[in-house]
């Protein structure tokens, strides 16, 4: 169990707690979608400290856990040739794909990179001249943009040894996806801070409408998320759906047009298979035809690759919010941080993840119980 | 990957025709990429993610927001600064949760 004097304003924490305490008179599940947001509630206890009516539900914005098997195994193929130096963000570089790891990649000669910005990949395709240079582009809009810069700069430096290996996907898809399935239980969604930062808060309006469901727009520091849980179920009690900006110092309406306009330029929409939930209908975005060229799928013939998840992993009803990570009968068990059998298990973004490095201790029974 | 972190812009200057900046976190420097916020200036708070500048904030904001995420030990993390050298290659152990 946490505490409140683990906020850094416990005073804020606590009217905030006490007021949803005073609102919430039926039970609720309020999904938040921003694995930011899922580290947050799960570090700071938030979903214990929240009165028991109040059921948080952890949605798949982890674009790690969600990049399917197939992809990563993708990556791992082109990452062996030997003319390629694969750069990819670190977190995404600790996902083991169906038969080997990337470790077991560069132990075999394999030149992997971490990159912090997408244009350090640039760079080096710059340095390297008679090197491959691909770099792994995933995340949700909030990444987009960054990514989409390198296929921009690279066909404007005349680049022909960089390429992308694109697997983007987006929120508001999958959202929708959520609502129409007959097995959710969600009644309201805090909507992701920073992918609204780019994207503005204009797509959220239509699904607020069509399903009727309150959305709020929220933050991921823990007194951000509080917040919007706040408003969610001041707008579920009160019987209301409306969309609300509970991150009005980060994010406005319109979002950011310059990197809407990069998006719009190098990407176009595609259906795009989630791990552990499937496909959804124009959920991500590839490389718009334009920029062909610059598609690392193609120029190495890995479009075919694919693998099935592992049998034992339930990770999909985890981010469907129909199961708690530790209701898996692998937690903790075959699976952990080390020997991941999902990705939710590997980012600390996922809900496995999260679980695991909190709260293995307060789910998983000890032999002896010291209270 | 998808934490965005505030930081104070400190110079700014174009590189071949893209505006970049630099910036400081919290006494880390690093480079970073203004394309998507064309207007920004030297002495503004902007929040960063993977490297570029995606909307700007005011300092009080940016302030607490960094306080926060060095008390939570995610600042490291999320520029980069365990996660190997930057273009270098991949750090020995593996990761697992941080
Ligand atoms: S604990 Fe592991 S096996 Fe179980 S759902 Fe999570 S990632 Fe999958």
């Amino acid at each position: 169990m946490r505490f409140l004097d683990e906020f850094n304003d416990p005073e804020l924490a606590r009217r905030l707690f006490d007021e949803i305490e005073r609102l919430a008179t039926r039970e609720w599940a309020i999904m938040e979608v921003c694995g930011g947001q899922t580290h947050s509630i799960i570090r700071n206890g938030i979903d214990q400290l929240l009165p028991d009516s109040i059921e948080l539900i952890h949605g798949p914005g982890c674009p790690v856990c969600v990049t399917p098997l197939g992809v990563i195994d993708k990556a791992l193929e082109i990452a062996a040739l030997p003319e390629v130096i694969f750069c990819s963000f670190g977190d995404m570089l600790r996902v083991p794909g169906s038969q080997h790891d990337l470790f077991q990649i560069r132990s075999e000669g394999g030149d992997i990179r971490v990159v912090y910005s997408p244009l350090d990949a640039v760079r080096l395709a710059e340095e390297h001249p008679d090197r491959q240079v691909v770099f792994f582009a995933i995340g949700f809009e909030t990444t987009a943009p960054p990514n989409a810069m390198t296929v921009h700069l690279a066909h404007q430096r005349g680049l022909t040894n960089f390429s992308v290996l694109v697997s983007h996907v987006l929120v508001p898809p999958a959202i929708e996806a959520l609502c129409s399935s007959p097995t959710s239980r969600v009644d309201a969604f805090l909507a992701a801070g920073h992918v609204c930062s780019v994207m503005g808060t204009w797509q959220y309006g239509p699904l607020v409408d069509a399903y009727q469901v309150p959305i709020v727009v929220t933050g991921f520091e823990p007194l951000d998320v509080l917040d919007g849980i706040r408003r969610a179920v001041a707008q579920l009690e009160a019987g209301e759906a409306r969309l609300e900006n509970a991150y009005e110092r980060v994010v406005s309406s319109a979002g950011n047009a310059a990197a809407q306009a990069m998006i719009e330029d190098v990407f176009q929409v595609c259906d795009r298979q989630w791990r552990g939930i499937g496909e959804i209908p124009a959920s991500g975005w590839r490389l718009s035809d334009r920029y062909a060229d610059f598609d690392a799928e193609l120029r190495f013939g890995v479009s075919d690759v694919d693998a099935p998840e592992s049998s034992l992993c339930r990770s999909g009803e985890v981010l469907q919010g129909l199961i708690k990570p530790h209701e898996c009968e692998a937690f903790g068990k075959e699976c952990t941080p080390r020997a991941p059998l999902g990705a939710t298990m590997v980012s600390s973004e996922g809900a496995c993840a999260a679980y695991y490095q909190y709260r293995r201790l307060d789910v998983v029974p000890v032999e002896v119980g010291v209270g | 990957m998808c934490l965005a972190v505030p930081g104070k812009i400190v110079e700014t200057r174009d590189e071949r025709g893209t505006r970049m900046a630099t910036i400081d976190f919290d006494g880390i420097r690093k480079d970073i990429c203004l394309a998507y916020l064309p207007d920004i200036e030297v002495g503004d708070y902007a929040i960063v993610h993977v490297g570029f500048a995606i909307s700007k904030v005011d300092e009080a904001t940016a302030l607490e927001t960094l306080a926060l995420f060095r008390e939570l030990g995610v600042l490291d993390d999320e520029l980069g600064v365990t996660g190997g050298t930057v273009g270098g290659p991949i750090p020995d152990a593996r990761g697992g949760v941080r």
